[in-house]
């Protein structure tokens, strides 16, 4: 990194998240001398201990590059999404949820009532007579408690407000960072904004190691305790779900050499519209069956494709949500 | 009356917000602490497949993944009848040892330690992680990261990512492990293990021996009594992975000694309008609010209270700490909140004692990692020790072993009362009528919540920045082996 570069100032903040993208941050080890020679990080809250009203005094682009994980789940989120647009010059996405909505995003499968009633009402270790819920705004004896409004639907940062760069991933993978990192802080050129940095454009199934053999026909869809997967065949040739056709590259295939399928994680492939209609069509080319009766015996042997096709990617999707 | 407001609550994994009510005297009236998030993990795992669901809830922690997917993948093979071989069995718990290993580094140094090795009201730019290193050095910086990145990397290589667990599959794991890995296993325990010690000697040296520390944690208004929750294995020694739950009141006498399955019976949840996460309390009692002492039914599920609530550590290096640990505090059970920090050190040497003792069993490169499934019971639950507290997952399915419901308590839940009763005490004790409410006093304040979910924080007053500091780390006899000196 060249020293004579004045720092840049940095922010890494979560939203609807698990704290895992800013485990990946952690992860650059060793690294970390690097990044803090380069960049001043500003704002981080599991890490440092800047607070939102330091963060809204902060001039209009003070920050330089923010780090934004998280899907928008509830007024909070969003409301902290646009106070760090404004204050920030380059805004990543970055990881699943607010590229795509990710895990919290399967939410979208339900509804805030249906997950208020769960939680809070039938959950067997609950006791709650009153059916008391968490409320917005509540008055306590001695004044007022504000709460987030908890959205109905997730959505992703983009769906919130504009966003320069998506770095996919759950989570993006630290040498993918190391490499944004790099290219932003020495003045490398940057793709045009909108784009997603950090991972590749071919499919996981162009570059994966698994062998594949001729013999490409698939009778019948297991589940993954139904077969003893061999370690070295493709897994949808075993039988076993796997989203690599229409997902990224960029993992490492980390989960693959863990001996487990693709769950789509990096998101759909340049060329896709929407994940799930591009794995259906993935799919449906594998089947080896011709008559339609048939082939929708093997579809039967899948449980929950919609669970699969959109495990990451829901509130991104064409289908968005489910209705009712 | 007037409000202060502390929002975000910061060097924590999550969301969290404090408000404290101050009367017309300048007195705290009373405080509270909200959490104002909610993802309902419960509700979207319904209709998916229950073996993809360990996998799914390594995203309610990306800090602690591990644990859920260890949790998970337990009640997953309770759901089918069966049980890993040894070797798959073995294989988790090594995972999990690393996953211990990485997650008490982490909190120990980077999210505790700035408040007390850089100083609770130093300047709030340098309290953080980059701030101890300035403190003590980039050697011992240096060493930290290198120790949590061996751990992060074994966790990868057992499970494919360490924050994206894909290792287990019912009735066992995905992969083995083997001679070769094994043996640079083996190499990385023994380096955690001095490690461990290093960091009870940092821990002897900086805050034992500084007399204001000392007194802070006897005597600071960080203390509350509480019933503790651990699980524990069949000689009652701390567990993480296996065992019955036990639960020790405050005077440290059993009250509770429970198979996981059976939780419904000893813990249910209350539910407060002003905050999005629950709060578990002692069924058998009732919940009678926010109040401590031998009739609450408040308890905490932590460190400090896995070491109260057992007899004690199942390795002799820990074992040897854990009972110095009490000689010092006074006997057990301890109830000085900031104490917790000491438990966490001495739960780090356990875990990579565990570590190696695992790497060592020769079943550990076993090629038997699955046992077959051919029946659905429908139902399973089970509990592992999360970093943070006692941590269930209890699932139900339907005959094709497609999730109906799912209820969990995780392990920060456990201690949801018990972090608002610390906080308000902190609060009363540090803000009076006239105290000027600076941003240190309001990070001490914070400073309770972080012994639950790690903190080091010890001090009124910050470290003065030329104390000079000697760690030496010393073999099993006694043997120096290094001297890491800062003037």
């Amino acid at each position: 990194m060249a020293e004579e570069k004045p720092k840049i100032k940095m922010a890494v903040y979560w939203a609807a998240a698990c704290g895992g993208c800013c485990v990946s941050v952690l992860d650059v080890h060793e690294a970390l001398f690097d990044v803090v020679a380069a960049a001043d990080l500003v704002f981080w809250p599991i890490a440092l201990d800047t607070k939102y009203q330091d963060v809204e005094d902060m001039s209009d682009n003070f920050i330089d590059l923010t780090l934004f994980n998280g899907a928008i789940r509830n007024s909070e989120n969003e409301h902290m999404a646009k106070m760090l647009r404004q204050k920030s010059k380059i805004l990543v996405a970055y990881g699943s949820c607010s590229h795509l909505g990710g895990i919290p995003g399967l939410a979208n499968f339900t509804t805030k009532e249906k997950i208020f009633e769960r939680v809070y009402h039938d959950s067997e270790s609950t006791i709650n007579a009153e059916r008391i819920l968490p409320k917005t705004e509540f008055e306590a004896a001695e004044g007022i408690l504000d709460l987030p409004q908890f959205y109905n639907d997730v959505r992703t940062l983009a769906d919130v407000v504009e966003v320069d760069y998506f770095m996919p991933g759950c989570p993006p993978q630290t040498a993918r960072l190391v490499e944004v990192f790099t290219a932003i802080v020495t003045g490398a050129e940057l793709p045009p904004p909108g784009s997603v940095i950090g991972a590749g454009d071919k499919a996981q199934c162009d570059e994966c190691s698994r062998k594949k053999t001729e013999n490409k026909g698939l009778k019948k869809f297991y589940r993954p305790w139904e077969v003893v997967d061999d370690g070295e065949t493709c897994f949808l040739e075993q039988g076993l779900l796997c989203m690599g056709p229409t997902t990224r590259t960029g993992c490492d295939f980390r989960c693959i050499e863990g001996n487990a399928p693709c769950r789509g994680c990096y998101g759909p492939t340049p060329d896709s519209i929407d994940p799930g209609a591009k794995m259906m069509s993935a799919i449906a080319s594998v089947v080896d069956e011709k008559e339609p009766a048939a082939i929708d015996k093997v579809l039967d042997d899948l449980v929950d494709p919609a669970g699969y096709f959109y495990r990451y990617s829901l509130p991104s999707s064409y289908i968005r949500r489910k209705m009712s | 009356m007037k409000k202060i407001t502390i929002d975000p609550i910061t060097r924590l994994e999550g969301h969290g917000k404090i408000e404290i009510f101050l009367n017309d005297e300048g007195d705290v009236k009373n405080v509270y602490f909200q959490v104002p998030e909610l993802r309902g993990f419960e509700k979207f795992c319904e209709g998916r497949p229950v073996e993809e669901v360990p996998y799914i809830v390594t995203k309610i922690c990306g800090v602690c993944p591990g644990c859920h997917h260890m949790a998970s993948g337990k009640a997953v093979d309770a759901v089918f009848g069966v049980k890993p071989p040894p070797t798959a069995r073995k294989l988790r718990e090594l995972f999990y040892m690393a996953h211990f290993v990485h997650s008490h580094i982490a909190h120990f140094y980077a999210l505790g330690a700035p408040d007390f090795v850089v100083g609770p009201d130093a300047p709030k730019a340098e309290r953080n992680i980059l701030g101890v290193i300035g403190k003590v050095g980039v050697d011992i910086g240096k060493e930290v990261i290198k120790q949590r990145r061996i751990a992060q990397e074994i966790q990868a290589l057992l499970a494919g990512h360490q924050t994206q667990c894909m290792m287990n599959i019912p009735g066992g794991v995905r992969k083995g492990l083997t001679d070769e890995q094994r043996d640079d296993i083996v190499k990385n325990a023994e380096g955690f293990i001095e490690f461990g010690k290093f960091s009870l000697k940092i821990f002897e040296d900086v805050v034992l021996s500084n007399e204001a520390y000392v007194d802070i944690i006897l005597n600071g208004p960080y203390s509350l009594k509480l019933h503790s929750m651990g699980l524990v294995d069949d000689k009652n020694k701390v567990n993480f992975y296996d065992g019955k739950v036990r639960v020790v009141d405050t005077k440290g006498e059993e009250l509770h000694k429970y198979a996981p399955a059976d939780y419904r019976d000893y813990v249910a949840e209350h539910v407060e309008p002003w905050s999005y996460l629950k709060f578990p309390y002692l069924k058998k009692i009732g919940w009678k609010g926010f109040i401590d002492g031998q009739d609450s039914s408040v308890y905490h599920a932590t460190p400090l209270s896995r070491l109260n609530a057992a007899d004690g550590m199942a390795t002799p290096l820990a074992q040897k700490e854990y009972e110095r640990m009490y000689g010092v505090l006074g006997g057990k059970p301890v109830h000085n909140t900031l104490a917790m920090h000491w438990a966490r050190l001495v739960e780090l040497l356990y875990s990579a004692e565990h570590c190696l003792e695992l790497a060592q069993d020769p079943e550990i490169t076993g090629n038997e990692l699955r046992t077959p499934i051919d029946n659905i019971v429908g139902e399973g639950v089970d509990t592992v020790e999360a970093q943070r507290g006692t941590l269930t997952h209890h699932y139900w399915t339907d005959d094709k072993g497609v999730v109906t419901k799912v209820n969990i308590i995780v392990g920060t839940t456990n201690n949801n009362a018990a972090i608002n009763m610390s906080i308000k005490k902190a609060a009363q004790g540090l803000i009076k009528k006239g105290t000027v409410v600076s941003d240190g006093i309001l990070n001490m304040i914070e400073m309770a919540f972080r012994a639950y979910d790690p903190c080091f924080s010890c001090a009124t007053h910050s470290l003065p920045g030329d104390m000079p500091m000697i760690v030496e780390i010393k073999d099993a006899d006694g043997e120096l082996l290094q001297r890491i000196k800062r003037d």
